[in-house]
């Protein structure tokens, strides 16, 4: 009967007083929904500049050529053309601790497939690039040892390329494109792997290396030999290594006129570290303005309602009603208002970050995390400051919460 | 039944204390029909609220049905307004956005009555103080001064109070109105409660058997019919 009583004047209470409980849950609402959406777009942007990173490959050195020098004038870094195939196969031999190395020529071509055409890059490399660089086959076949011996005019396209070129989802598998003259049969598509914003690996198109330097760039150098570690912990070693060799390959002595560089993969997880650390920094100030914000918000208007009824608690109080069941009922409205505006916060929080990443085409992740600390803190606050000024009143002799103005 | 000795309200209002009243003592047996009257500041108001257990004195003892009302705990204080008190208040004081019949059945709340009981209770209470059962629905504030005194009137009798208590109960009301109420009142005394009723009029104060009139917080006469 008690418990009965006390949901009814709950129901009655609130639905009495329609503006102020709406606006209650308003504040609730808002600053639960703003939490969540913040939080997601935050989280959405760190997991795709990591999923990116994952994305260039594994354990990655890549060697590429330095600048050229003669008479005191530079021409830019990777403009030397001095690394060869034959550089990448004596790093495969010579060098302990490595997976894979995969030389390539990159360069970008205009190229025609049945009336359409495109403009991208074409990377001739080998059968190791699949394991260095972390692509994966869709359809069809990757570029084979047999194939590279041969200078076969094969073609293997990434999805974009595919796209761009013969429709989405087709399946153009032994069918022709034609670049610099010269026709290639596709025999593979590659999956996708997403933009990595330094090279698109799916708007590219893979040949076979010796292809590409005949037919294509018609010299012996390479553009870039990449390197998969077999261990991420001996990236540092193997790259001072390569190093080493290979500047005793190219018969220099001093480091300041090394015709190559290295870069590898640690150095731009490190680089990229820094700035998901700032991000991390971002999100929790984010995070903790909107609770700051959300919760002011809720405490204000419980705390205003609540003194406000400073009279009907005496008035109750002085009709007999006992001061437990005045604050069980106050409990219980401040429950049911945090708990309605809070789920109705978590969807409408769910919602616009849905409507973030369909429109604004940035990835949102809704953490249960942040989730959980948005509602925690906002039923938190709104059960506080919903009890806490209705326990004062109800301690009040009646008389005195009557007379309060 | 009630039992007052020395009874001294003070307020402390920053550096300047009021004396609300100076030592009041007085008697009313079961059954009686009490006006107290006297001129506004005279503390009569505040004796009406220590006599409802909705204010404690600053010294003094008030009896009641033989217990002493200030040795009783915060929850022991509450059922005594709920069982033995009907409190009409002169500023109504109705929840407000609510309506008629929900006022009226407030003191019931967390009873072990059930629903229709109450309402059959509030129903009847309100025929007894005179409002036309069209009101019945309507929220507190769609209601006249007058409606709003009857209406106030029902909830004090809703737990068929031994003693009612009337705080200016004619203050806002016309003179035929006013009238009528206090033959509701007179109505109720033959029925036995006990009534002690605040008035400034004292036409008002003729309805009842026993004058008591107040006067700087100290008792000035106390005449029986």
């Amino acid at each position: 009967m008690i418990a009965i009583d006390i949901l009814q004047e709950t129901f009655w209470s609130l639905s009495a007083n329609k503006v102020r409980s709406g606006l209650t849950i308003l504040g609730i609402v808002i600053g639960i929904a703003s939490v969540i959406t913040m939080v997601s777009i935050g989280q959405g942007a760190q997991s795709s500049i990591a999923s990116s990173i994952q994305s260039i490959g594994s354990n990655l050195i890549i060697v590429s050529p330095g600048a050229q020098r003669g008479n005191n004038v530079s021409a830019g870094r990777g403009s030397s053309q001095t690394l060869t195939v034959a550089d990448a196969d004596a790093i495969k031999t010579e060098i302990q601790g490595i997976k894979a190395v995969a030389p390539e020529v990159s360069r970008r071509y205009q190229m025609t497939a049945k009336g359409t055409n495109t403009n991208t890059q074409v990377v001739g490399t080998v059968p190791d690039y699949l394991t260095v660089r972390n692509v994966a086959v869709d359809s069809g076949t990757f570029i084979t040892d047999n194939q590279v011996k041969t200078s076969s005019k094969v073609v293997v396209l990434g999805p974009t390329a595919r796209d761009d070129l013969f429709g989405v989802g087709t399946n153009p598998i032994g069918q022709t494109i034609r670049i610099k003259n010269v026709d290639f049969e596709i025999i593979g598509v590659t999956l996708a792997k997403g933009g990595s914003g330094f090279s698109n690996p799916d708007d590219s198109v893979y040949v076979p290396l010796t292809s590409a330097q005949h037919f294509l760039s018609g010299d012996t150098f390479v553009s870039s030999i990449s390197i998969a570690a077999s261990d991420s912990n001996t990236i540092a070693s193997v790259q001072q290594e390569v190093s080493d060799f290979l500047m005793k390959r190219h018969n220099i002595f001093d480091p300041q006129l090394v015709d190559f560089s290295l870069m590898n993969q640690a150095d731009i997880i490190a680089t990229a570290s820094s700035v998901t650390g700032t991000f991390t920094i971002l999100l929790a100030s984010i995070a903790g303005i909107s609770l700051l914000v959300g919760g002011i918000g809720i405490m204000n208007m419980m705390l205003t309602t609540v003194t406000e009824r400073t009279r009907e608690i005496g008035l109750r109080k002085s009709v007999g009603i006992r001061k437990e069941y005045i604050l069980w009922q106050f409990l219980s409205e401040a429950v049911a208002l945090t708990f309605f505006g809070g789920i109705t916060g978590v969807l409408l929080g769910w919602i616009a970050s849905l409507l973030v990443s369909r429109f604004a085409g940035l990835s949102t992740v809704v953490a249960p995390s942040s989730v959980m600390l948005a509602f925690g803190v906002s039923a938190g606050v709104g059960i506080i400051f919903g009890f806490y000024p209705a326990r004062r009143a109800a301690n009040l002799i009646p008389m005195e919460a009557l007379r309060y103005e | 039944m009630i039992e007052c000795k020395n009874l001294t309200k003070v307020y402390e209002n920053g550096d300047v204390d009021t004396t609300a009243l100076k030592a009041v003592s007085f008697h009313i047996e079961k059954g009686e029909f009490v006006a107290i009257i006297g001129p506004s500041g005279s503390g009569k108001s505040t004796l009406m609220h220590i006599l409802g257990a909705l204010e404690v004195p600053t010294s003094g003892t008030y009896f009641l049905d033989g217990k002493e009302v200030s040795q009783l705990n915060d929850d022991e204080l509450s059922s005594l307004r709920q069982q033995k008190i009907g409190f009409v208040f002169q500023a109504f004081n109705l929840l407000p956005r609510t309506t008629v019949l929900r006022n009226v059945m407030l003191p019931l709340l967390y009873t072990d009555t059930t629903k229709s009981e109450r309402e059959e209770r509030a129903k009847q209470c309100l025929k007894y103080a005179g409002l036309e059962e069209s009101k019945y629905y309507n929220l507190s504030n769609q209601l006249s001064g007058g409606q709003i005194q009857r209406v106030a009137i029902a909830r004090a009798l809703i737990n068929n109070p031994a003693i009612i208590l009337a705080d200016e109960p004619t203050g806002n009301l016309d003179t035929k109105t006013s009238h009528i109420v206090m033959q509701a009142f007179q109505e109720l005394h033959r029925k036995g409660h006990t009534i002690i009723l605040i008035t400034h009029e004292p036409e008002i104060a003729d309805f009842a058997e026993r004058i008591i009139s107040l006067r700087d917080g100290m008792i000035e006469s106390d005449k029986k019919k």
